[in-house]
């Protein structure tokens, strides 16, 4: 029994002796600024500000002459810290979420075949340009859902995609993923959204969906300097959000919404009735 | 047109679905459960009921508790709690195959992900923890009682069991070791539920391979490795190491190489695979009977193959059509 | 007939023939429809460049859109009549593409004079100007322009043509009614295309479920050089790869055409065309096609214009038998599904399938149980699985590395699988995805 406690203490010595070696011998020199940075990000390694995951933009941040782009899961209460910590003025970088551009689920918008295949919008929309009538209607197959790193999207019941502005960081991911760039990316502020993406004719919008833009033009009557109509289709001039509610009710479609007030049908997200600080969002 | 479907090519289907497979599977298992029946009593139908019934209600528990879709219906559950039932005991306890049930199919099954994403044979995985955390229960067996023969259940030693003995006592074979082969061959000895009768067993994968469910390739593979290894050592010593034929009657070999081997999910895809797969089978299989601790060898030898799998499917990589290397472009 | 073992190529499946609704119907001539709707993309390459305008009156055969660039064809009109529009119409694709849409005006008057000619008197370079200029492409729904496959460059000589009249697709049989119905035409086909290729074999590959196109295309070769091929019956046979291998034993290289192994390949329909076009003067106006399915009230093989809408043909065969679930332009295993009758038949169109609910498999997918049966059916020794794997979880340089480019989307790995895993457009999406990837490196 002594020859076999002294045998394993010896081999446990040399072990730690040869491990302290290569610890001290092999060490990688990092910049303790990395690590700090490294430790300020949130660890998704989405791949939004451009760089290969959070380790990567550590790196650019220190090795780079200057910050060459922005952490926008980190949003700007991550920004100004790493800005502190490289000496430099606070960044301000705007928080932007992505907001799905339609409200047509199975109840309100019409297919034009029945999809049999991969469950995946983008294979979806090479067989005929996809099952939905409208061409740039949301298909709510749940690739952006499944792409999304923060868990940020939900399909409803009705095969809609409906994107949470609390849990939205901006990283865009979800953008690049929808075949039909039917998902833009709007300023965290702006609650108003025109929700269409058709720019097909008012008469024939009508004919595939129940809450498609027909591009009346009333709501840029009610609030001239926060609509404007181009290609048949509304959108929010962001620059004026705060006044876009004003013409919610007046819209004959219902397309354009508050989300402050609400989601779309069938949406389980309900936090938008609370006003949101930046720093009220989940990192 | 309305109600007209789209859909990618092809857009005619073989008609062969997974519930098929995995019915065609229980089906060729009949035989060796109406055995197990014949020879162990009533203790082997509440056996072969609760093992069942234990992996169907489990994974249906489990399926609510991942929020996942309700998989019974293909019937790879079901298929899971016969294959474990066949791995028992015939006088175990009520319990242990409540619990071989439960650790098939969550341990073995359902944390990976489900049907398709288990490494491991869920059956063996529940048979080898049981075997290691309960060895007295695992490993008690009892001579055969045909029903109707007025017979009583005797605890006994299964065959590999004895020769094991035999060899660590007296380094020779005990005496008589080849008197029973009609015997093992029929089912008239102790093991477990599934593996005394390799008639029925050959009956059942006969039935597998007319159905076109499993291939030649690691069965005979497995089988022939064993028979060929074990061979050699007894053409080396003969008084000391048993034949061929025993290696192959005996033990789990015929329920291990044609029922748990050919496991799809655990097993490679690849033909050349297959094969290193069930030569891997065979060597571990023949190295435990022959040095290991326990008498039989057949549910590590195939466990640890199945931990082998996707390095040999990587590297066995069928040889592209139009290109010169394995694989390449 | 000594039993020999019949010639094929390793992997592939059986499926269900279904030939037999209509492997014995004469081809019938479909009349005229009140408009046809002629796409200006119907080949592989550059699409043709319209040169009409609204209210001309063209001829039969009159160019009615220029071929742009080598890989191209012309597009001409499949009978006399006006140009009523040229506007976007909804194409096989599936998406509204040009087209020159013509009333016809019932005379069916052909352009004067049709460019005839002596195939002895014309070189090998005249010939392929004649089959370019009558717009030939493959018929057996590849539509790759016929002249520059007869093209290949000179550090890649050509000894073998191999006419593929394998028709391996189930319920198609427009290609064996042209065997038996026109094998003159098709060996005038044979004579042209072995001038312009001056080739050393020749070879006709037919399935021995064609027992009597069999016999009778030998009869007709009979004296000549031309060599019938029985071939084991086997999905894909067709393939012009597997049909190399078979025929040849040749291995065509990955990424490679059959030029590289120094053989050329056409279909029986573009071989018989070949002939009219260089003998006739006729540009490729017109094909055989077979019409049938359970969902159509009489199976038949037709002599179509291009351009005759699908709905024209369905008329033509007693309309439809109940609800369908799917129209099919193609034949079940690589067939492109149809938005609607509307779409028109071009000179690809083999076959139109009209399925009903009961014809197709409507099983939700299930997860894969790794049974390996694509991998034993895959005809390009592919690991299917794995790539749409890889594809499902965008790990595209590992599908690359697992040469998805080298799937031939013959779909026998979908039609096996008892999971009902859309394996050919999980590949798909992968070479998409890696072509792409190419593209931006």
């Amino acid at each position: 029994m002594i020859a076999s406690i002294l045998s394993l203490g010896a081999i446990g010595f040399l072990a730690a002796l040869t491990l302290g070696f290569a610890a001290r011998k092999f060490a990688v020199e990092v910049d303790p600024r990395e690590l700090a940075i490294l430790e300020l990000l949130p660890g998704a390694n989405c791949g939004a500000c451009g760089y290969p995951g959070c380790s990567g933009y550590a790196k650019m941040v220190v090795n780079g002459d200057k910050i060459a782009a922005t952490c926008p899961p980190g949003g700007s209460a991550v920004m100004d810290k790493i800005a502190n910590i490289m000496g430099l003025a606070p960044i301000t970088a705007e928080p932007k979420v992505a907001v799905v551009m339609c409200q047509g689920d199975n109840l309100k918008a019409k297919d034009k075949y029945k999809y049999l295949g991969l469950t995946d919008c983008r294979a979806a929309q090479k067989v005929a340009d996809g099952p939905k009538q409208c061409p740039g209607g949301c298909l709510g197959l749940g690739t952006c859902e499944r792409v999304c790193p923060f868990g940020a999207i939900e399909m409803t019941p009705d095969n809609l995609a409906v994107i949470s502005r609390k849990k939205c960081t901006g990283c865009g991911k979800c953008v690049a993923s929808c075949p039909r760039a039917v998902i833009r990316m709007a300023p965290l502020d702006a609650t108003t959204h025109v929700l269409c993406n058709s720019h097909d004719k008012g008469a024939l919008v009508r004919k595939y969906c129940e809450v498609g833009c027909i591009a009346c033009q009333i709501c840029k009557k009610q609030v001239p300097g926060a609509y404007e109509i181009e290609n048949l289709l509304a959108t929010v001039v962001y620059e004026n959000h705060q006044d876009a509610p004003a013409a919610v009710e007046k819209c004959p479609t219902r397309c354009i919404r508050d989300f402050m007030v609400s989601y779309p049908d069938g949406s389980s997200f309900a936090e938008a009735t609370v006003p949101l600080k930046k720093e009220d969002r989940a990192a | 047109m309305s109600g007209i479907y789209l859909s990618s090519s092809p857009h005619v289907h073989s008609g062969e679905t997974t519930d098929k497979v995995m019915r065609a599977v229980i089906y060729s298992l009949l035989p060796a459960c109406a055995v197990a029946i014949y020879f162990f009593g009533l203790p082997a139908l509440l056996i072969l009921i609760l093992c069942t019934g234990g992996c169907v209600a489990t994974e249906a528990v489990c399926n609510r508790l991942f929020k996942s879709k309700l998989s019974i219906a293909d019937g790879s559950a079901a298929l899971t709690g016969i294959l474990l039932a066949l791995n028992m005991p015939p006088n175990s306890p009520w319990w242990l195959s409540v619990l071989g049930a439960v650790i098939a199919i969550v341990i073995g099954k359902q944390v990976y992900g489900g049907l398709g994403y288990n490494p491991f044979n869920p059956a063996l995985v529940a048979r080898v923890v049981l075997l290691v955390s309960f060895p007295v229960h695992m490993t008690s067996w009892t001579t055969p009682a045909p029903l109707g023969s007025g017979i009583d259940a005797v605890t006994t030693a299964t065959p590999l069991g004895e020769w094991k003995t035999a060899v660590m006592l007296t380094g020779k074979l005990p005496e008589n070791i080849s008197a029973g082969m009609g015997d093992y061959f029929i089912g008239n000895m102790a093991g477990s539920l599934g593996e005394v009768s390799a008639l029925a067993l050959l009956l059942g994968a006969a039935y597998l391979f007319w159905k076109k469910i499993i291939s030649w390739h690691v069965p005979m593979t497995f089988v022939l490795t064993v028979v060929v290894f074990g061979g050699i050592f007894w053409l080396v010593d003969s008084s000391r190491y048993p034949n061929p034929l025993f290696h192959l009657l005996t033990g789990g070999l015929v329920l291990g190489a044609f029922y748990m081997a050919t496991d799809m999910v655990t097993s490679p895809v690849t033909t050349r695979g297959m094969i290193i797969f069930g030569f891997g089978c065979g060597v571990v299989t023949v190295l435990i009977r022959l040095f290991g601790g326990y008498p039989e060898g057949v549910s590590f030898a195939i466990l640890l193959m199945n931990a082998a799998t996707p390095l040999i499917d990587r590297y066995t990589r069928p040889r592209v059509f139009g290109t010169a290397v394995e694989g390449k472009s | 007939m000594a039993m020999t073992k019949l010639k094929t190529f390793p992997g592939g499946l059986h499926p269900a023939d279904n030939k037999q609704w209509t492997a014995s119907r004469s081809i019938e001539f479909v009349p005229l429809p009140d408009e046809l709707i002629i796409p200006l993309s119907q080949h592989i390459g550059a699409p043709a460049e319209v040169c009409v305008e609204v209210g001309a009156l063209v001829k039969k055969g009159e160019i009615i859109g220029k071929a742009k660039g080598f890989v191209s064809v012309p597009v001409h009109a499949s009978t006399s009549g006006e140009v009523v529009a040229v506007e976007p119409r909804l194409h096989p694709s599936g998406r509204p593409l040009l087209s020159v849409v013509i009333k016809p005006d019932g005379e069916d008057d052909w352009i004067d004079p049709l460019p005839q000619g002596d195939p002895d008197k014309l070189s090998a370079d005249e010939l392929k100007d004649r089959l370019r200029d009558a717009g030939i492409v493959g018929m057996g729904g590849a539509t790759f322009p016929a002249h520059v496959k007869l093209s290949p460059p000179e550090e890649k000589p050509i000894d073998t043509l191999i006419i593929n009249g394998v028709e391996c697709e189930p319920y198609l049989t427009a290609d064996h009614r042209l065997m038996l119905e026109e094998p003159e035409r098709i060996l005038q086909g044979v004579a042209i295309l072995r001038k312009i290729l001056t080739v050393d074999n020749i070879y006709i590959g037919i399935e021995v479920n064609k027992p009597d196109a069999i016999a009778l295309m030998t009869e007709k070769c009979a004296g000549t050089d031309v060599k019938v091929v029985p071939l084991e019956v086997k999905y894909p046979q067709g393939a012009e790869k597997q049909l190399i291998l078979a025929i040849t034993g040749r291995e065509v290289p990955s990424g490679g055409l059959p030029m590289e192994v120094g053989v050329v390949v056409q279909n029986v329909g573009t071989t018989a065309a070949v002939a009219d076009a260089v003998i006739n003067g006729y540009p490729l106006i017109e094909r055989v096609c077979t019409v049938t399915g359970s969902g159509i009230s009489e199976q038949k093989n037709l002599r179509i214009r291009v351009g005759t809408p699908l709905q024209h043909l369905v008329d033509f065969c007693g309309g439809l038998n109940g609800d369908p679930a799917k129209l099919i332009m193609g034949g079940p295993m690589m067939g492109m599904t149809q938005l609607s009758l509307d779409v028109p038949a071009t000179r690809g169109t083999s076959g139109l399938l009209i399925f009903g609910e009961d014809d197709i498999p409507l099983v939700e997918q299930g997860p894969c149980i790794r049974c390996a049966r694509c991998v034993k059916t895959c005809p390009a020794h592919l690991l299917p699985t794995t790539i749409a794997a890889y594809a499902r979880l965008e790990m595209i340089d590992e599908a690359e590395e697992y040469c998805a480019m080298d799937c031939i989307e013959c779909g026998c790995c979908s039609y096996s699988c008892p999971s009902f895993i859309p394996l050919v457009q999980s590949l798909r999406h992968a070479k998409a995805a890696i072509l792409e990837k190419r593209r931006k490196i």
